[in-house]
């Protein structure tokens, strides 16, 4: 039996029975990452002696009769930007080349409790800031589906990795699109939670009021069992929200009957691909059938989404990066250190990479003294009036419906040298963290090329059982969504 | 109206403490006066609302003031840069006195 592409929740009944070790899975996916990351680049570092210690251990409690937890001998891999101890985070920067951290993230600290098996460290975008992976410092990640095209960003590894049966399911962040726009790109499931559901303690922040760590997964059930387990009230957040985990099985089953789903007006945009449009309206038609009803609604600030978000984001990581200053932790280059400011110049100069000085330049000149009322504070007004559309939208409809991304996977370096144009690839992503909603992506067929299309579904705060429940039918009804055809035959 | 000038993008990058190369500079004055343009959208919305600073409204939680262990020195001076004993080294920031 080839163990790479099987459901988590198979390989989770499997070491409990014992039928397999966790061993014997964890090597396999080990051996899967040794045959074919070097083409597809999703690691950016493998913890093999780590992997197969803890699957030992979890071997050893099973054997004692012991339970190990919901996720026992599970191979998952994170995104680069979930801090680890004695594991290197870079976060895609070389500004942490090297930097091994002295805790676990909460995240990380809940999957290892819950049984789980982390493998390794995944490529992404510098501090989560593209749409593409292709920022990352050390090299680009490339998609399972054509190995010329990107994996979308910045989770593109976790995309990536998951979509090629690399490990069984992994965590993304998501500022703005950061898990469903890849997840959509590869043809697997993203979920972003509501601001606050999940721990941001331990994740390198890029946007302090928009980050939220989620699953990828090749299932709406794997999604939503990783969701259980990371979720829920963390006092070492202060914006984690003091609710209990939602449990999820109900939702799994309970159908698309009885459900309204909206669709903005404002998304019918000249630059989505006829192919993708036909996809969604295909998806949503699906859902009918089911037993949704589905409504146009309007959400009359969409278009405005977009330079909120890059005001907004922009000037919040302007702060949050202030700390890579060569002081504490991380590299600081040879020579620097003629003044103190020139050793801060000089670190920072030399440590980030195009996009980030971008970005932080862009917040830097939205937050100086004399430009924030015109633009940082002008931003979070318009985001109030984008979160009051959902508030609206949300009195007549459960879920909100969209494309993921407007177009399926591009090809490597073809936006690379032209920002805005890879800003619009996360158009209809980045209101659901404006608003702070949770949002999920789903697999919803492919292009006649054979690249994977995603469904995009926003939801009220809180309620991701809705969002679960729905993206659940849609798959019932369209069936398992399916693996790269190339890796699938390796 | 929003196009920065060279002196511009040079003053930003030393407020960001981020040395740039005459290159990187050029670049930037282009990149950042075209992402600007695209914001100025933004000034003919109405907004006589309060400005959102957070995603969801929720007052800020303080934990109690008890002694909780924290991290040990050699933890977190060890993968500093420069250190001297159990201190990060930076440049002098005061003149000595000679």
């Amino acid at each position: 039996m080839s163990l790479h592409y099987q459901p988590v929740g198979e390989l989770v009944r499997l070491v409990r029975t014992r039928q397999l070790s966790a061993r014997e899975v964890v090597a396999a996916h080990l051996a899967r990452i040794a045959a074919l990351d070097a083409r597809l680049g999703t690691f950016l570092h493998i913890d093999e002696a780590g992997a197969l210690r803890r699957a030992d251990e979890i071997d050893a409690e099973l054997a004692r009769g012991s339970d190990p937890g919901p996720l026992a001998g599970v191979p998952i891999a994170l995104k680069d930007i979930l801090v680890t101890r004695d594991v290197p985070t870079t976060a895609g920067s070389r500004i942490l080349a090297g930097w091994i951290p002295p805790y676990d993230a909460t995240v990380v600290e809940r999957l290892r409790a819950a049984g789980a098996v982390l493998i390794g460290k995944l490529n992404m975008d510098e501090f989560a800031m593209g749409s593409s992976t292709e920022n990352s410092a050390f090299f680009p990640c490339r998609n399972p589906w054509d190995l010329e095209r990107v994996p979308g960003g910045s989770s593109g590894g976790s995309a990536a990795a998951v979509a090629a049966g690399l490990c069984a399911a992994s965590l993304g962040t998501d500022t703005g699109g950061s898990i469903r726009q890849p997840a959509s790109l590869c043809g697997v499931v993203g979920l972003k939670p509501t601001y606050g559901r999940v721990s941001r303690w331990g994740v390198i922040a890029f946007a302090s009021s928009l980050d939220q760590v989620g699953p990828l997964a090749r299932s709406v059930a794997d999604a939503a069992l990783l969701f259980e387990v990371i979720a829920g009230f963390d006092p070492r957040d202060s914006t984690s929200i003091d609710q209990p985990a939602p449990r999820l099985s109900g939702a799994l089953t309970a159908g698309a009957r009885g459900l309204t789903i909206g669709r903005p007006r404002e998304y019918d945009l000249p630059g989505v691909d006829p192919e993708v449009k036909r996809a969604v309206d295909a998806a949503l038609a699906l859902l009918a059938d089911h037993g949704a009803r589905i409504r146009d609604i309007s959400l009359p600030n969409s278009a405005h989404a977009l330079p909120t978000y890059y005001l907004v984001a922009p000037a919040e990581a302007s702060s949050n990066l202030a700390r890579y200053d060569g002081v504490r932790f991380g590299r600081r280059p040879e020579g620097a250190s003629t003044s103190l400011l020139e050793m801060y110049r000089r670190t920072r100069g030399a440590g980030f990479g195009p996009e980030v000085k971008r970005r932080i330049m862009l917040g830097t000149f939205a937050l100086r003294s004399g430009y924030y009322d015109a633009y940082y504070r002008k931003a979070q007004q318009v985001r109030a009036l984008i979160a009051e559309d959902y508030r609206r939208a949300f009195a007549e409809v459960d879920l909100v419906a969209s494309p993921t991304s407007p177009t399926p996977a591009f090809r490597l370096g073809e936006k690379a040298d032209d920002p805005m144009a890879m800003y619009l690839a996360d158009v209809f992503t980045l209101s659901c963290n404006l608003a702070g909603l949770p949002g999920i992506s789903v697999p919803c067929g492919l292009t006649a090329g054979g690249l994977p299309i995603g469904l995009q579904l926003v939801g009220r705060p809180l309620d991701e059982a809705t969002l679960i429940r729905a993206a659940a039918a849609h798959e019932r009804a369209a069936g398992p969504a399916p693996h790269p055809p190339e890796m699938a035959a390796s | 109206m929003a196009a920065l000038t060279r002196e511009e993008v040079l003053e930003i990058a030393l407020l960001a403490r981020i040395h740039l190369d005459d290159d990187e500079v050029d670049r930037l004055q282009g990149e950042l006066s075209s992402i600007l343009e695209h914001m100025e959208a933004l000034r003919a919305v109405q907004t006589d609302v309060e400005p959102m600073t957070h995603a969801v409204p929720m007052a800020l939680r303080l934990r109690a003031d008890a002694v909780e262990p924290s991290l040990p020195i050699e933890e977190a001076v060890g993968q500093a840069p420069d250190r001297a004993d159990d201190f990060f080294q930076v440049p002098h920031i005061i003149k000595s006195g000679k």
